[in-house]
Parts: structure tokens; C-alpha cells; sequence
């Protein structure tokens, strides 16, 4: 027995929240394959810890949606229907986050180094996002500010953790240097994407939901700017490569990801706790 | 004529209940003490609602807080009660009160130290593993001599320290 499938409302504010907390729960997925294989333990301990944030944040948001989506159109759903339920299609995460680290197709993708880079080109986009959110006026809505400003202290304290280590190889040997800079060849052409707008972002900002990502590309640059230079790390010239995983065309690794994320919950509808 | 009903102020029960319940990881700190119990009182509809914040949004232990806190709060006070949890005005460590920064360095966990928000950008020029403008204090032989050996600890809330002087490790509650 499996559980069916929900789909969920188009309306772009909806769709707008569902873009940032499948952002964070994408992310935490990915980060929390490291759980027991990090080089050293402290850090396996920072990667589950930032999954668990991630994760939080995440459940606020689908929360939150599920209360939006309640008056937009009358269906009652949880957390949990947001996460486990939904096809691939529907997963509106920007393709950088569900690009494996650990678990590829054939076997590991990202190494160390490449994690520390995603986590910190992620944490400072979420960085912008939540300070964006939670400035006076930054959002219409008082309860995705609320969220923003606890997130944020998070946010922070991910963004400082992962670029000491970003700085800490790129300055650090000539293994660990070049580590980094095949990571950063790998995982840049996939940063465009981040910063597209679209109808949904247009609408989001028109009803005062939030800003559009474009806005955010500027503050974002200037602080990665900052830690590439402490780390001799080169920002690689733009391609004209984009990914498409917020419009819910996803990489070929994305089933992957979704169907270990959702077994138990398709195979024991409704399983809590 | 009957007795005359004494008024119970059952908000006022409710808090004292609230009260007394304590963290679930460090057993000696009381969510008042913590700042996560923030307030009780008597709803229009006759129901008795306590109010409290969460703390990290990831924290396991935040389901489990809210069920004591009800338990607590319903073996104190007659009729319905209702648990809030309110995330505005976003939890920071600077709420955890004196007495209760006092009973977490006796329980052997350096307290937090206030928090200060960078003014814009990066916070700081060089990241060179998190500057810290606040010395962390040893809470077992109170050198301010320490090192941090991870910046993530055994819960959501702390990092792991240790002292260069007496030589034992620690744990520090993390500015938030």
C-alpha cells in the first residue's frame, strides 16, 4: 500500500513559501548523508547540526503554508503532506541543494571540501533571504517574518562556520585548495538559478510577500566576494548553463533523493513520531 | 446561601505551575529561566493559554516541552488549557536570567555572553574561524583561558570548549 500524492495550489504566494522551505529541506536531506562519515567527528556534528536547523525551518514554513493554502482554497493539510507527498514536480528547491554530496547515482559526489562550499553559497543566500524578511516592512506577512528572524540567527552562525572552512582549505594546502576550486567549477554554473526571477517571484514582491531573489544578488556577491578572497578562490565567469529545479524541473538525481526521503511515509500513511 | 466562592486566579495558578518546570536537557534551569515560558493568562472564552517561545528552530526537544508544560499547567488549574507557541519576538540567549546563567555554570556549562548582532555584512573583516569578541569563561575553575574544540556541541544550543588551564572540557551555552 502506498499513499497518494498531493498537489498542491498554484497561487504564487503559496508557491513562493514552498520555494523557500524546499530549499532548506532539500538541503538538510543532502547534509544529513554525512551523518557518521565526516572526517572528523566535531564536524559530522556541525553537518547533522545544520541539517536540524535546516530541517526546523523547513517544518515552520510547510506549517505555514499549510495554514495559507487552508484559505486560499479550504483543504486542511500538515507539515508532513508538504514534505513526503508531493511528486518531483512539485519540489520547487533551486537544483543546487539536491545535487548529491554524499550518496550520488554511482557512488559519493561531493567531498568534503564541496560540501563547506554548497553550505556556504546556501547559507548566505538563506542569510539575505531572512534578513530581507525580517526588516521592518520586509514582509506582509507577520508570521513568515517571525520565522525569518529566528532563522536568521541560524543562518548566521551557518554562514561563519562553513566559510572558516571554505577559507580554512582554500588557504589551507595544495590538496585542499584544489579541492575547493574543482568544487567551485562544479557548483557555480548551478548559482545562476538562484538569482532568477520569474512570475512567482513577481507576484510575491507586487503583494509585499517578500523580495524577488534578483534583489538579493548584490549583497549575496559582496559577502562571498569576501570569503573567495580570504581563501584565494576565484569567482568562475559565468556559463550560459541554467538550472531549472524552481520551476519543478529537476536534476536526474532529485528522484533519487525523494524516494528515500519519502519511503516510510508512502509505505506507512500518516507514521508519526 | 451557600459559601462564598474564593476567586481563583486561575492565571496566576497557571504560572506558578509553569513555573516549576524544568528544561529537559539541563536539569536544573527552569523554562521560566530560560525565557521560553513567557506568560499565562485567562482567555476570553474561560480557557487558561501559557505562552511560550521556541528557541532553536530545529530543536528536538520542543514537542516534549510544550507536553510538560501542559501536564504541569493541567494538574494546577481547573478547566481547559491551551499551550501558544509564538515565534515574535524571535528567543535570544540574552533572556536567560541571571539566575538562571548562575545554575548553568554550577551545572558546568559556560552561559552565554550578550549577543551583538554584526551591523551589516559579514560582521566581521577577516574569517578566520568566528572571531569572538567575548571571552568564554571556564565555569569549573573560571579562567578565562579556553579554547573551543567545536562549534557545534552535543545539542542545538551549545558548542564544546575547553579549558587551558585546568585542562577540562565544557560546555558553552551559544549566543543567539
Amino acid at each position: 500500500m502506498t499513499t497518494p500524492s498531493i498537489t498542491v495550489s498554484s497561487d504564487p504566494q503559496l508557491q513562493y513559501l514552498l520555494r523557500l522551505a524546499d530549499t532548506c529541506l532539500i538541503h538538510a536531506q543532502r547534509l544529513a548523508e554525512w551523518c557518521g562519515h565526516a572526517p572528523v567527528l566535531e564536524e559530522d556534528i556541525a553537518l547533522t547540526n545544520l541539517s536540524l536547523d535546516l530541517i526546523g525551518q523547513s517544518r515552520a514554513l510547510y506549517s505555514h503554508a499549510a495554514t495559507v493554502e487552508q484559505r486560499l482554497t479550504g483543504v486542511v493539510r500538515d507539515e508532513d503532506a508538504y514534505a513526503f507527498l508531493r511528486e518531483e514536480r512539485d519540489y520547487r528547491n533551486p537544483t543546487l541543494v539536491e545535487l548529491p554530496l554524499r550518496r550520488g547515482i554511482s557512488g559519493p559526489a561531493e567531498d568534503f571540501a564541496g560540501t563547506v562550499l554548497r553550505n556556504l553559497l546556501v547559507a548566505t543566500l538563506l542569510k539575505q533571504v531572512w534578513e530581507a524578511l525580517s526588516a521592518p516592512g520586509g514582509t506582509a506577512d507577520a508570521e513568515l517574518a517571525a520565522i525569518a528572524a529566528k532563522s536568521l540567527k541560524e543562518a548566521r552562525y551557518h554562514q561563519q562556520h562553513s566559510a572558516d572552512w571554505v577559507v580554512r582549505l582554500g588557504d589551507g594546502t595544495e590538496e585542499s585548495a584544489r579541492r575547493l576550486r574543482d568544487a567551485l567549477q562544479r557548483q557555480w554554473p548551478y548559482v545562476a538559478e538562484l538569482f532568477e526571477s520569474d512570475a512567482t517571484d513577481a507576484a510575491a514582491a507586487a503583494a509585499g510577500l517578500g523580495p524577488r531573489m534578483a534583489d538579493l544578488r548584490a549583497a549575496w556577491e559582496a559577502e562571498i566576494g569576501e570569503v573567495f578572497t580570504a581563501a584565494g578562490l576565484t569567482r568562475p565567469k559565468s556559463t550560459p548553463f541554467r538550472s531549472t529545479g524552481r520551476q519543478g524541473v529537476h536534476s536526474e538525481h532529485m528522484g533519487f533523493l525523494l524516494a528515500e526521503m519519502q519511503s516510510l511515509q508512502r509505505a506507512y500513511p500518516g507514521g508519526v513520531w | 446561601m451557600s459559601a462564598v466562592a474564593v476567586p481563583v486566579d486561575r492565571a496566576a495558578l497557571a504560572w506558578a505551575a509553569l513555573a516549576t518546570v524544568m528544561d529537559l536537557e539541563v536539569l536544573v534551569v527552569l523554562l521560566v529561566e530560560l525565557g521560553i515560558a513567557r506568560e499565562a493568562w485567562l482567555a476570553e472564552d474561560g480557557a487558561v493559554e501559557v505562552l511560550l517561545t521556541p528557541t532553536y528552530s530545529g530543536c528536538p526537544a520542543t514537542e516534549l516541552i510544550e507536553q510538560q508544560a501542559r501536564a504541569a499547567v493541567e494538574a494546577a488549574v481547573s478547566g481547559p488549557v491551551r499551550v501558544l507557541t509564538q515565534r515574535a519576538p524571535a528567543w535570544t540567549t540574552d533572556w536567560i536570567s541571571a539566575e538562571g546563567r548562575r545554575k548553568l555554570r554550577e551545572y558546568g556549562i559556560a552561559p552565554p555572553g550578550p549577543v551583538e548582532l554584526p551591523t551589516a555584512g559579514m560582521g566581521h573583516a577577516v574569517i578566520r574561524f568566528m572571531p569572538r569578541a567575548v571571552t568564554v569563561t571556564c565555569p569549573h575553575c573560571d579562567s578565562p583561558d579556553t579554547e573551543r574544540l567545536s562549534a557545534f556541541g552535543s545539542t542545538a544550543c551549545k558548542a564544546l570548549y575547553r579549558c587551558r588551564a585546568c585542562r577540562e572540557p565544557f560546555e558553552h551555552f551559544k549566543p543567539i
